[in-house]
C-alpha cells in the first residue's frame, strides 16, 4: 500500500500573540511545528506502515525552513519526503495551494492520501476536499478512525455534529484526519540521528503537473477584506473526576494563584 | 569555534523536551512521595531509543552522540532527576565500560539489550569501607578452574533493584592494591547473587539504591571485563564519562528550578506588586541563570571532548564540580524565591533542592573533582 500524507508547518499557536494594531499574527521568534492534525494523519499512516508493511511519503508546500518537518517525519519513520518550492508558488491561497499539492501529487502513486482536517494558523479546513476534488477522488473528512480491511477497501469512523458516521470506501481516496484520532509518536533517538543523512527530494513547478495560472499570487482568488484579533481565552485544563475532586482541585488552583488564601 | 547545536541535536532537543513534559513531569511528585522507581517511564525511553543514545547502531543503539545524551539527562533532570540518574547509570556506568573494555562477545552479548532498553544496567564500586577510597575494595575474586567465586557486598548501587545486567569490581590480587583490581560482568539471577536492603534517601527518591550481595557466586572467566588486575583503570575512566551524565542531571536541576522560580516570582504578589518587580529577584535570577549556563558549556565542552576521543577527564571532573554546585545554590535561591510555599511539597522546588544534593556526592564528591582539577594543574 502506497500512502502519501500531506504535512504543513505552522506556527506554535500556543505561543503565538497577535499585533494589536495590524490584528496579524506575530512570527518572530515563534517556534515552527507540524501542524497537529497533520501529525495525527502521519501517525495513521505510519501506524498501517506497522501493520501491513505500507509505504509512507510525505510531502510539504512551504519556504526552505520547512525542511525541519520533513526531518521530522523521517525520525519518526516515514520512507520517502518531498518538498514543494518554487517562487511560483509563493503567495497562494488555499485553492493555490492545493492546486500545487495536486499537482505534485499526479506524479506519484498512492492508494491513500491523507491530509489533516485544518492547519491552525490558516484555519480553513479547505486544503485536503480541494486537493480531492483536483484529482476527482472520493473523499472522507473529519476522520477520527480507519482500518484497512484488504482488498482495496477500509472502514472508516467520521466524527459528525451528533456522533459518529462509519463507511466503506474504496482506495484510492482522499481522507482529512483530525488530531484527536490518536496520540502520534515520538521521533525515534536512532531516527533522528538519520534524518539529515536521508534525501529530501525538491520539486519546483518543473517537477509537477499543473497550470501555471492556477498557481501563487495569480491563482489565489482570495483577498483579505480585514483582520482582527478576536479576545483570547488561554486553554482551559479538563478534569474529569467527581464533584469532590474537582472542588478540591479548583481551590488548589486558586491557592495557586493567590486568589484564595 | 562553533556554540550551536548540529541540525540533529536541534531535531533531539524538540524530542526530549517534550518527551520530559509530557511523560516524566507528571509522574516527578508522585514517585518522589512514593520511592516509586518510575518502570513505565524506562519502558516508554526504550521504545524511542533513549536507553541506547550512544550505542553504535550496530551494536542495537541509536548511534548518536555524547552531547545528544548529555542532552537527554539535561531534559529529563529539568523535570525528574530520579529519571534522569536512571538514564544515566543504564548509560554511562554500565553500557560504556562495557562497549569501551567488552570483548565482542560480551558486547553482543549485554549491548542490544541494554540499547534496546529491553535490560537496565547498573555499576557496583562502593563498598562500606570503600567510598572516596576506592581502591579499599574487600570484595575478592578468587580463581576456581575455568571460574571466579566472587564473596563480598557493594552498598549504595543505582538501578540495584531494576537491573539485570551489574558491572562490578572485586579484589583479585590483595597484595598488589589498586592494580589487583578486576571488573566482571554479573548477570540478575546468578546464584548467590542477591540485592540487600533498599536506602531511603533525602532525594532522587524513585530511583533503586541498595546494596549487591555476593556469597560464594560463581562466574564464568568470560565475565571478566578487560584484563585480570586491570580494574581500577576502568572504573576510574568509567566513572570519568560518568560525571559527564551526572553534571548534565545537575544542569538539568538548576535549569528546572529556574523555570519553576520564573513562573512562580510573576504570579506570586506582596506590597502589591508581583514579586518578579523586586530588583532582588530580577538579581537572583540573572546569576542563577548565568551559572546555570556556564555549567551548560562545561557540559557540552566535556561532552564534546569525548565525541571527539581527545582526553576530558579533567572536563568531566570541572563540568561535575560546578554544575553540582550550581545546582545546589541554584535550587536553594529558588527555594528563597518562593518563600513559605517552596518550603512545602506544593511546589516541585522543594523536591529539586533536596535532588540537587547527591550531584556533590555521587560519582566522585566535589572533594575529588578539586582534587583531579589540581592534580592535573600540578604535575
Ligand atoms: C485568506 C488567506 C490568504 C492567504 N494568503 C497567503 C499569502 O498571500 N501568502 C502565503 O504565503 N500564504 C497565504 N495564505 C496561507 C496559505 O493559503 C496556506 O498555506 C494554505 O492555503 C493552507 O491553508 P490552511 O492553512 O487554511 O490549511 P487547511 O486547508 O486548513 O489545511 C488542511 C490540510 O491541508 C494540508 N496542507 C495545507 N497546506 C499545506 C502545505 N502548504 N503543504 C502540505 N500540506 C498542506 C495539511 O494536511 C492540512 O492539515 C493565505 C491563507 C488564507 C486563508
Ligand atoms: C544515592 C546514591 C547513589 C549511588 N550510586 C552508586 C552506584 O551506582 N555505584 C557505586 O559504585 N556507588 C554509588 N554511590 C556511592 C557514592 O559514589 C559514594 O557515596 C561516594 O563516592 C562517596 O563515598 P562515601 O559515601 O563512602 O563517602 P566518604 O568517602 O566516606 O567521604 C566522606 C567525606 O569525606 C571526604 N573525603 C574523603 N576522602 C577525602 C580526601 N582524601 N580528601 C578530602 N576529603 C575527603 C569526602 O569528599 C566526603 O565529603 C551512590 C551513593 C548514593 C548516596
Amino acid at each position: 500500500m502506497n500512502i502519501v500524507v500531506c504535512i504543513k508547518q505552522v506556527p506554535d499557536t500556543t505561543e503565538i500573540k497577535i499585533d494589536p494594531k495590524t490584528g496579524t499574527l506575530i512570527r518572530d521568534g515563534v517556534p515552527s511545528i507540524m501542524n497537529p492534525d497533520d501529525k495525527s494523519g502521519l501517525e495513521m499512516a505510519l501506524q498501517l506502515k506497522d501493520e501491513q508493511g505500507a509505504h509512507v511519503t510525505v510531502i510539504t508546500m512551504g519556504p526552505p525552513q520547512a525542511d525541519l518537518i520533513l526531518r521530522e517525519a523521517y525520525a519518526m519513520g516515514v520512507d520517502r519526503a518531498i518538498h514543494l518550492t518554487d517562487r511560483k508558488f509563493a503567495g497562494a491561497d488555499t485553492l493555490a495551494t492545493s492546486h500545487a499539492l495536486a499537482g505534485a501529487l499526479r506524479k506519484i502513486d498512492f492508494d491513500l492520501l491523507i491530509t489533516g482536517r485544518q492547519a491552525i494558523d490558516g484555519d480553513t479546513a479547505q486544503v485536503g476536499p480541494q486537493i480531492a476534488e483536483h484529482l476527482d477522488l472520493p473523499q472522507v473528512s473529519y476522520l477520527e478512525d480507519l482500518k484497512f480491511d484488504g482488498d482495496k477497501t477500509f472502514t472508516m469512523k467520521r466524527h459528525i455534529e451528533e456522533g459518529y458516521q462509519m463507511l466503506q470506501v474504496e482506495a484510492p481516496c482522499v481522507v482529512t484526519v483530525l488530531s484527536s484520532a490518536n496520540s502520534p509518536r515520538y521521533m525515534s533517538v536512532g531516527g533522528i540521528v538519520d534524518a539529515y543523512q536521508k534525501e529530501v527530494e525538491v520539486w519546483g513547478f518543473n517537477e509537477i503537473e499543473v497550470d501555471e495560472k492556477d498557481l501563487g499570487l495569480k491563482g489565489s482568488p482570495t483577498s483579505v477584506h480585514k483582520a482582527f484579533a478576536r479576545g483570547l481565552k488561554p486553554a482551559g485544563e479538563l478534569y474529569e473526576v467527581e464533584t469532590d475532586e474537582a472542588v478540591g482541585i479548583i481551590i488548589k488552583k486558586l491557592k495557586e494563584k493567590f486568589i484564595l488564601n | 569555534m562553533d556554540f550551536s547545536l548540529t541540525k540533529e541535536q536541534v531535531l533531539f532537543q524538540q524530542m526530549i523536551k517534550d518527551f520530559a513534559e509530557r511523560e516524566v513531569k507528571p509522574l516527578a511528585a508522585e514517585v518522589d512521595e512514593q520511592e516509586r522507581f518510575p518502570i513505565e517511564t524506562v519502558e516508554k525511553m526504550a521504545k524511542i531509543g533513549i536507553m541506547g543514545i550512544p550505542i553504535p547502531k550496530q551494536y542495537g543503539g541509536a548511534g548518536g552522540n555524547n552531547v545528544m545524551y548529555s542532552m537527554a539527562v539535561e531534559e529529563l533532570s529539568a523535570v525528574c532527576a530520579t529519571t534522569g540518574v536512571i538514564v544515566s547509570a543504564h548509560t554511562s556506568l554500565c553500557a560504556a565500560p562495557i562497549m569501551e573494555n567488552g570483548t565482542e562477545a560480551q558486547k553482543q552479548k549485554y549491548l542490544p539489550k541494554l540499547a534496546s532498553g529491553e535490560w537496565i544496567g547498573a555499576f557496583g564500586l562502593t563498598e562500606p569501607n570503600a567510598g572516596t577510597d576506592a581502591a579499599g575494595q574487600q570484595t575478592t575474586a578468587v580463581e576456581d578452574g575455568d571460574n571466579y567465586i566472587i564473596n563480598g557486598s557493594k552498598i549504595f548501587i543505582t538501578n540495584a533493584e531494576f537491573a539485570h545486567v551489574y558491572v562490578i569490581f572485586a579484589m583479585t590480587d590483595k597484595s598488589k592494591g589498586t592494580r589487583g583490581i578486576t571488573a566482571f560482568i554479573v548477570e540478575k539471577g546468578t546464584p548467590g547473587f542477591s540485592i540487600g536492603k533498599k536506602e531511603k534517601k533525602m532525594g532522587i527518591r524513585g530511583s533503586a539504591t541498595c546494596e549487591l550481595i555476593f556469597e560464594n557466586v560463581v562466574l564464568p572467566k568470560e565475565n571478566m571485563l578487560g584484563k585480570l588486575n586491570k580494574g581500577f583503570g576502568i572504573a576510574m575512566k568509567t566513572l570519568d564519562g560518568g560525571r559527564i551524565g551526572i553534571a548534565a542531571q545537575a544542569l538539568g536541576i538548576a535549569q528546572g528550578a529556574i523555570n519553576e522560580t520564573v513562573r512562580y516570582v510573576k504570579e506570586r504578589k506582596q506590597f502589591g506588586r508581583p514579586i518578579s518587580g523586586f530588583q532582588n529577584t530580577q538579581f537572583q535570577l540573572a546569576d542563577m541563570n548565568t551559572k546555570t549556563e556556564a555549567s551548560r558549556m562545561l557540559v557540552r565542552k566535556a561532552a564534546n571532548k569525548k565525541d571527539q576521543k581527545v582526553p576530558y577527564s579533567v572536563d568531566a571532573a570541572m563540568c561535575k564540580l560546578y554544575a553540582a554546585e550550581t545546582a545546589m545554590e541554584v535550587t536553594n535561591k529558588a527555594v528563597q524565591l518562593h518563600g513559605g510555599y517552596g518550603y512545602t511539597r506544593e511546589y516541585p522546588v522543594e523536591r529539586m533542592m533536596r535532588d540537587a544534593k547527591i550531584t556533590e556526592i555521587y560519582e566522585g564528591t566535589s572533594e575529588v573533582q578539586r582534587m583531579v582539577i589540581s592534580a592535573n594543574m600540578l604535575k
